[in-house]
């Protein structure tokens, strides 16, 4: 029996997935226009073609539960429900994004909804994850924490402390590799020796590898792993298989970086992970969906671009809790 | 009264907030059994919950204490050796100081970072002598040095109060040295220094164990007809520029004595900062740190931080110039 075989007949479920990863899609093409566009400034790590993984982990994640993320957060924060004009109004550096403009694609964060931020340092938020839910379980309160890290976090110090150290407490953390075959352009067989899963295996918890593209199937997994961590059970690794369709960040196209072929990134995209889903629905429930996430998203556009852009006056704001103003630098 | 050591003042105030507040929890490497004896009896007196031994993982005991704080928590990391700081500086530098600011105001962090026994104190050789407070302090973390028990006493409860993070560095050369602290310990706030001695001729800046010393030499210095006024920042970061610009706009020369490496040091940003702002009677001076590792031999390691006689040497220089109008 495979992952797909378990999932509860209710094309409701298929529905909200396909929603949520629909939305993560149509979000990031359209960071992709406005980054080429230069109304967001930076770069961007897009999410496209790993929308799957983000969707079922945080589907099966309770409001009050807890993510840390990526770079490669959008997704990640989307998917724990973070609004989207909020949210594109940060990406644009606006004071009225999450982050009042001070975050920006790589720090996005609303921990009102347990996201404890998208994270700019390979592995750097994983050890979050550990603290939070060991806090919140002194407290009696059975609050997960889904971490998320790439195959390259893999070959991270930190991310064995963790997963140590995670295993040592039994916390609740569910350890999720979205393993995208690449970082940056490093091939995965290059970054982890060995067999992740059965190296997450040697710290006594419970790991498995999971086709990543398909939502459904990570859903089931990540339903698992969440009920064994809420019941005491401890900790879980689950190895994503994904793909990212787009570059490392928005500037590699430029770089004309040449670590994969176009021979397998179309292999890789006929298994579209939104498309997956929508395969699974009636055409008039799809289109439905399609439309009101059109109609979302529009609104997010307009809310981010008449966003103010925070005052120049502000830049020191906020780096301390207490209100303490640094020393300015002229 | 019975005098109370350095190092006990310090377990004082983690007890008593302990006590005051059931949110306080201390993260380590022993200490359970208290190996910097600062959690001494604090595992039986609060249980397991809130006197935990690490893994030896720094990184992860540091963002495991981001993650702890952001759920509500005041955790007090204590890093048994202070450059234990270097293995987990992301942790602290790029993670917990920055997730205020980066997440618009939306994380608070109240973590102390504790280092009981941070500096040279003959023989504990490269990596186990080192002073790190001005690294924090370049990168904008609240960082405090006291001086004495009852700054100890206070500025950690202080630490532990705020809700941002603070390092709390405890010299090694000071922690047997003894005060009476009496019933009752004024609080003392980040960024209040504190003039321990006043005088007229010269500013001496003096961190932390340095203190101690700079009143030695200032006791000497006065038997020449010289009056020094010594300036204990205690907090390095926030730092108390308003006091120190005063004192300094009194006597027109300053000398800083300061065990951190001279390039980039914490001395090089005081002074520098009040050449901004005053004109002097002589050139400003520093005593430092040599630019290199702790040389293990004792005799090699007095050579490369600063001592009685070069703090005293330099002050004399300062107090004898005679500038060219």
């Amino acid at each position: 029996m495979n992952d797909r075989d378990q999932v509860p007949d209710s094309s409701a479920d298929t529905a909200a997935l396909y929603r949520t990863a629909r939305t993560i899609r149509r979000f990031e093409e359209t960071v992709e226009e406005l980054t080429a566009a230069n109304e967001i400034p930076g770069t961007v790590h897009l999410y496209i073609g790993e929308e799957a993984v983000a969707t079922g982990v945080c589907a099966a994640l309770r409001r009050d539960d807890l993510i840390t993320s990526t770079h490669r957060g959008h997704g990640h924060v989307i998917a724990k429900g973070a609004a989207l004009g909020p949210m594109l109004a940060e990406l644009m550096g606006r004071a009225t994004g999450l982050n009042r403009g001070r975050g920006g694609s790589m720090h996005v964060a609303d921990l009102s909804l347990g996201v404890l931020g998208a994270n700019g340092i390979v592995a750097g938020g994983v050890p979050f994850a550990l603290g939070a839910t060991w806090a919140a379980g002194q407290r009696s309160e059975r609050r997960v924490a889904a971490a998320f890290f790439g195959d390259g976090g893999l070959a991270q110090g930190l991310l064995h402390e963790c997963l140590n150290w995670a295993a040592l407490w039994q916390l609740p953390v569910i350890f999720v590799c979205e393993d995208n075959g690449y970082a940056v352009s490093l091939a995965a067989a290059a970054s982890a020796a060995g067999s992740p899963v059965d190296r997450a295996r040697s710290y006594g918890m419970a790991a498995r590898e999971v086709d990543g593209m398909d939502a459904e199937a990570v859903y089931v997994a990540a339903r698992a792993a969440v009920d064994r961590a809420r019941s005491g059970g401890g900790p879980s690794y689950l190895h994503m298989k994904t793909y990212r369709f787009r570059g490392h960040h928005h500037g590699e196209a430029v770089l004309k970086l040449a670590y994969r072929s176009q021979e397998e990134i179309a292999r890789w995209q006929e298994r579209d992970p939104v498309q997956l889903l929508a395969d699974r629905l009636p055409r008039e429930v799809w289109a439905a969906i399609d439309a009101e996430i059109e109609a979302h998203l529009q609104d997010a556009l307009d809310y981010a671009r008449n966003g103010p852009l925070p005052d120049p006056e502000t830049a020191t704001d906020y780096a301390y809790a207490t209100g303490l103003v640094p020393r300015q630098g002229a | 009264m019975p005098r109370t050591r350095y190092i006990e003042a310090l377990s004082r105030a983690l007890r008593d907030e302990m006590t005051a507040d059931p949110t306080v929890m201390v993260l380590g490497e022993d200490v359970r059994h208290s190996l910097r004896r600062v959690t001494y009896n604090l595992a039986a007196e609060f249980g397991d919950q809130r006197v935990i031994d690490m893994p030896l993982a720094e990184q992860a005991g540091t963002g495991f204490a981001t993650g702890a704080a952001l759920l509500g928590w005041r955790p007090v990391l204590e890093f048994q050796v202070p450059s234990l700081l270097y293995v987990a500086f992301d942790q602290v530098v790029n993670q917990a100081q920055k997730l205020s600011l980066m997440t618009g105001g939306q994380a608070q962090v109240p973590v102390t970072y504790l280092f009981p026994g941070s500096g040279a104190r003959l023989g504990l050789a490269g990596q186990h002598s080192d002073h790190p407070y001005a690294l924090l302090a370049s990168a904008g973390v609240k960082t405090v040095v006291p001086a004495t028990p009852a700054d100890a006493y206070a500025l950690f409860r202080t630490a532990i109060r705020d809700d941002d993070p603070v390092a709390v560095f405890a010299p090694a050369a000071l922690l047997g040295t003894r005060a009476n602290l009496g019933d009752q310990v004024d609080p003392v706030p980040l960024g209040a220094g504190r003039i321990h001695q006043p005088g007229s001729d010269v500013t001496l800046v003096a961190v932390g164990h340095l203190v101690p010393i700079a009143l030695t030499v200032a006791t000497e210095l006065a038997e020449r007809g010289i009056s020094v006024e010594v300036f204990d920042p205690r907090s390095v970061y926030p730092f108390d520029w308003d006091m120190l610009h005063g004192s300094v706009a009194r006597t027109r020369r300053l000398v800083v004595a300061d065990d951190t490496n001279r390039t980039g040091g914490l001395a090089a940003d005081i002074i520098a900062t009040m050449a901004e702002e005053i004109s002097f009677r002589s050139r400003p001076r520093r005593v430092t740190r040599a630019d290199v590792p702790v040389p293990f031999s004792p005799v090699l390691e007095k050579a490369v931080i600063p001592s009685k006689e070069t703090i005293y040497a330099t002050v004399l220089k300062a107090v004898e110039e005679v500038v060219a109008a």
